[in-house]
């Protein structure tokens, strides 16, 4: 049973790393365009720069 | 936004053209929003986005534009966000950017409503993954329990469970507590009341139970309830904020800044709040009015069909009164200001407006009035348990324990899930049929509609007049539509579109008169198109009838009659509506014969014409007076009240913008098929709705029996109520199966398709 003391910690823990990961995506605006998502990993053009994903 | 006050020489500003690009920029500006890092960020709406190829044409389009530091195109609300290097930098370059791509765009203010709306989803978002992270894991450890888990793990498991479930109640219960807060606060039950009444005493007795050591606690029903009841919320907020965010996207109608001439001729963009009366305007063509005037200088035609439902083009020239919200069509003019804008005829029929919906709040969805009858029926049941509890054993634990079980398993998990689920999904499938809707609550209302008004111009007209042509020689018909190119009054929009398969002739000073007609010089011969009047000077003969006259000098004149033109399935729309019952009449700002005619080629025989906004109002009124719901079909401005004042309304995607803000659905295909569509899926929804009322109480039927009787352990409460949502769900998602039956007969076109498909994913 003293297992149980480290176990349920771990599960948890990992429980509560999913749910971090969620908000983080969340709040980073991953949700936002769920349409075009799918339809960005199609097109092949160049370098990030260029489809202004990232800040310059 | 800084307001770049810069004042222009009015000799440079002359061109009306400019004027308009200038004025288009300053409003740019306002709607714009500075960055940290000193870039400006602008967003537009660019409706025919609608693939992948799109992303991509825009955001490499853009990429190559001298200023343009960023661009990103949303596909889900075909959006575009453009991020300048400079506010300094004039934004109005981007639409011509935009549109040598292809793209028609319209600005959209950043700090408008949808920004605090969306907000609020994805709270319920986040509530929502921090409720099904914490069901989860309590799920876990009480099904540790209830496999047999006994003594310090079973006190341990509990302990942690409380650890999880106190702070997820705290704060993934926020909505109900504050919704149940709020109508107590008004001595009001409604349905969040037994919610949050039986969340926390669940929590309390188990943490009781935690303590003392007990067998039984109830944290995973706590949270699972929230955890379902979330869903319910979440999927409500996300349908209303979709159609929102489409009915924004459509272009704005009302002038939010004017052009004012200073005495030293001067001219600065104001926000319409700063104007006042005696400031002088100078107001371009193809702009709107900013507020009630008077016309200064120059002759210009006015469309006043938004405020007054009149088709035909009113001429106004010097000492002449303009209302704000009319749209000027031919001449550049100069105004001064009578009224200011919160006192203009546009403020007052937003003040009816807003008194009209006030009125249509009082409407009582279907689940509230539910709730009425529930709650406090739920409440007696719990109370009786607990008394007859502790008459027969006089155990005030196991009272206490059956009281709060009944609680639990009365709670009306399922019925929060059954409503919104049935209403999204008809979303869903109204989005199919180009359908928007604003709330839920408006599918109930469609479906008890029996009476139907509708408003003529726009709504059961296309808007657009359409040209019946004489006999034209092919020379002639070159040099008519070159003329008629060459203005935007509707009538020559309606010339040029019915000649759309002829090359325009190569013209010499081509100019239009304000209030006349369009004149021009083709191989040395002058040629008017315009009144009658106007084109007799040039042809020497008096041309007979009403419409538009065309001549080329020295020629005999040409009659080119102007009609309005029922709108696609106008006719088998009312037809339809008629064979169920539904009475229909119209409700029109226009002259008697006019909407006479249109009356009898849609199959209406009951009609009212020069009716004003707040005659509308009062019919409608009169209607929910004698007890018959109104279903409201209007565009303009001079409907917007009485499209709130009805039971449920209708606007077409072309509407203006306070029509499109008053109606509960707005259709962006031009057929009017589109309410008899939207009625057929209201009615099934309606029919869902009752039935998983039935399967709900069903279900209450065999628990609250179980639970009364003191038989319903943390084990039982979790599966009947996981049961019983479950069921409920899968019975609303026939809705969606019944609607993909139907839609395969019809064509869809590939963006309506997807996007119902992320409707049906999000569901």
């Amino acid at each position: 049973m003293t297992g149980l003391l480290f176990l349920v910690p771990i599960a948890l823990f990992l429980g509560v790393l999913g749910l971090a990961g969620f908000l983080w995506s969340l709040n980073s605006g991953q949700y936002e365009d769920l349409d075009g998502a799918g339809e960005r990993i199609l097109n092949d053009d160049g370098p990030l720069e260029k489809t202004g994903t990232k800040k310059p | 936004m800084n307001c770049c006050g810069a004042g222009l020489a009015a000799e440079s500003t002359n061109n009306s053209k400019d004027i308009a690009l200038w004025q288009r920029d300053e409003e740019l500006r306002r709607s714009g929003r500075v960055m940290p890092d000193g870039s400006a960020e602008y967003v537009f709406s660019v409706p025919d986005i609608h693939c992948g190829a799109c992303i991509s044409a825009i955001e490499d389009g853009l990429s190559n534009v001298e200023g343009i530091v960023a661009s990103r195109v949303n596909l889900t609300l075909r959006r575009a966000t453009v991020r300048l290097d400079s506010p300094e930098r004039a934004p109005g370059f981007i639409f011509d950017a935009l549109r040598n791509l292809g793209y028609q765009a319209m600005p959209l203010d950043i700090a408008d409503q949808a920004h605090e709306q969306a907000k609020q989803s994805s709270e319920l978002l986040k509530a929502l993954a921090v409720a099904g992270f914490a069901a989860g894991n309590i799920m876990l450890l009480s099904v540790s329990v209830w496999s047999g888990a006994e003594g310090a793990t079973r006190d341990l498991f509990h302990l942690v469970s409380a650890m999880i479930a106190l702070p997820t109640v705290a704060y993934c219960g926020r909505p109900f507590f504050r919704s149940a807060f709020a109508a107590l606060k008004v001595r009001r039950l409604n349905m969040d009341v037994p919610i949050s009444l039986g969340v926390l005493l669940a929590v309390a007795l188990s943490i009781y139970e935690t303590f003392t050591g007990g067998a039984e606690a109830y944290f995973d029903a706590a949270v699972t309830l929230i955890f379902f009841l979330l869903i319910g919320r979440y999927l409500d907020q996300l349908m209303r904020e979709r159609a929102r965010s489409s009915v924004l996207g459509l272009a704005r109608l009302a002038a939010k800044g004017a052009m004012v001439v200073s005495d030293s001729g001067e001219i600065r963009y104001m926000a319409v709040d700063e104007i006042v009366p005696g400031m002088r305007l100078r107001v371009p063509a193809g702009e709107r009015m900013p507020v009630d005037a008077k016309i200064l200088t120059g002759a210009t035609e006015l469309d006043r069909s938004l405020v007054t439902g009149e088709s035909v083009p009113v001429l106004a020239g010097v000492g002449d009164h303009v209302e704000a919200g009319t749209l000027n069509l031919t001449g550049s003019v100069d105004l001064i200001v009578v009224r200011p804008a919160n006192q203009s005829f546009l403020a007052e029929v937003l003040r009816m407006l807003e008194a009209a919906e006030q009125a249509k709040g009082r409407y009582e969805r279907i689940a509230d009035r539910m709730a009425r009858a529930y709650a406090p029926s739920v409440h007696i049941l719990s109370a009786s348990a607990f008394v007859m509890w502790i008459l027969l054993t006089g155990d005030f634990h196991f009272s206490l324990y059956t009281a709060i079980a009944v609680l639990i398993v009365t709670c009306p998990c399922a019925l929060g899930l059954a409503v919104p689920v049935v209403h999204v999904i008809g979303a869903g499938r109204l989005f199919q049929g180009g359908i928007l809707m604003r709330d839920g609550s408006a599918l109930e209302r469609l479906a008890e509609a029996n009476h139907a008004v509708f408003d003529k111009t726009g709504t059961l007209t296309t808007g657009n007049a359409q040209a019946c042509l004489p006999q034209f020689s092919a020379t002639e018909a070159r040099i008519a539509r070159a003329l008629a190119l060459n203005s935007t009054h509707p009538s020559s929009r309606a010339v040029a579109e019915a000649l759309s398969g002829t090359v325009p002739c190569e013209g010499e000073a081509i100019i239009e008169i304000a209030g006349f007609g369009m004149e021009g010089v083709f191989e040395g011969k002058r040629a008017r198109l315009g009144r009658a009047s106007f084109v007799a000077e040039i042809s020497g003969t008096t041309p007979s009838g009403e419409g538009l006259t065309f001549a080329i000098e020295g020629s005999a004149p040409l009659g080119i009659a102007i009609a309005e033109t029922p709108r696609d399935g106008a006719a088998e729309a009312i037809a339809a509506l008629q064979a169920a019952g539904i009475e229909c009449e119209i409700l029109s700002g226009d002259a008697p014969a006019s909407v006479a005619r249109i009356a009898k080629a849609v199959g209406i025989t009951k009609w009212r014409a020069s009716e004003t906004p707040a005659t509308k109002m009062a019919r409608l009124e009169e209607l929910r007076d004698q007890g018959a719901k109104a279903l409201m079909v209007g565009d303009g401005l001079n409907d917007a009240p009485a499209l709130a004042a009805g039971h449920v309304s209708f606007a077409p995607a072309s509407a203006s913008d306070a029509g499109r803000f008053a109606a509960d659905f707005i259709f962006t295909r031009d057929n009017l098929g589109a309410i008899v569509e939207a009625r057929e899926i209201s009615l099934k929804a309606a029919r869902l709705v009752r039935q998983n009322f039935a399967l709900a109480i069903a279900y209450n039927f065999i628990s609250v029996p179980l639970a009364f009787a003191g038989q319903v352990t943390p084990l039982i409460a979790a599966i009947a109520m996981s049961t019983s949502s479950i069921i409920v769900l899968a019975n609303s998602l026939r809705l969606q199966w019944q609607a993909h039956g139907n839609s395969s007969q019809k064509q869809h076109t590939r963006a309506s398709v997807s996007s119902s498909r992320t409707m049906g994913a999000r569901a």
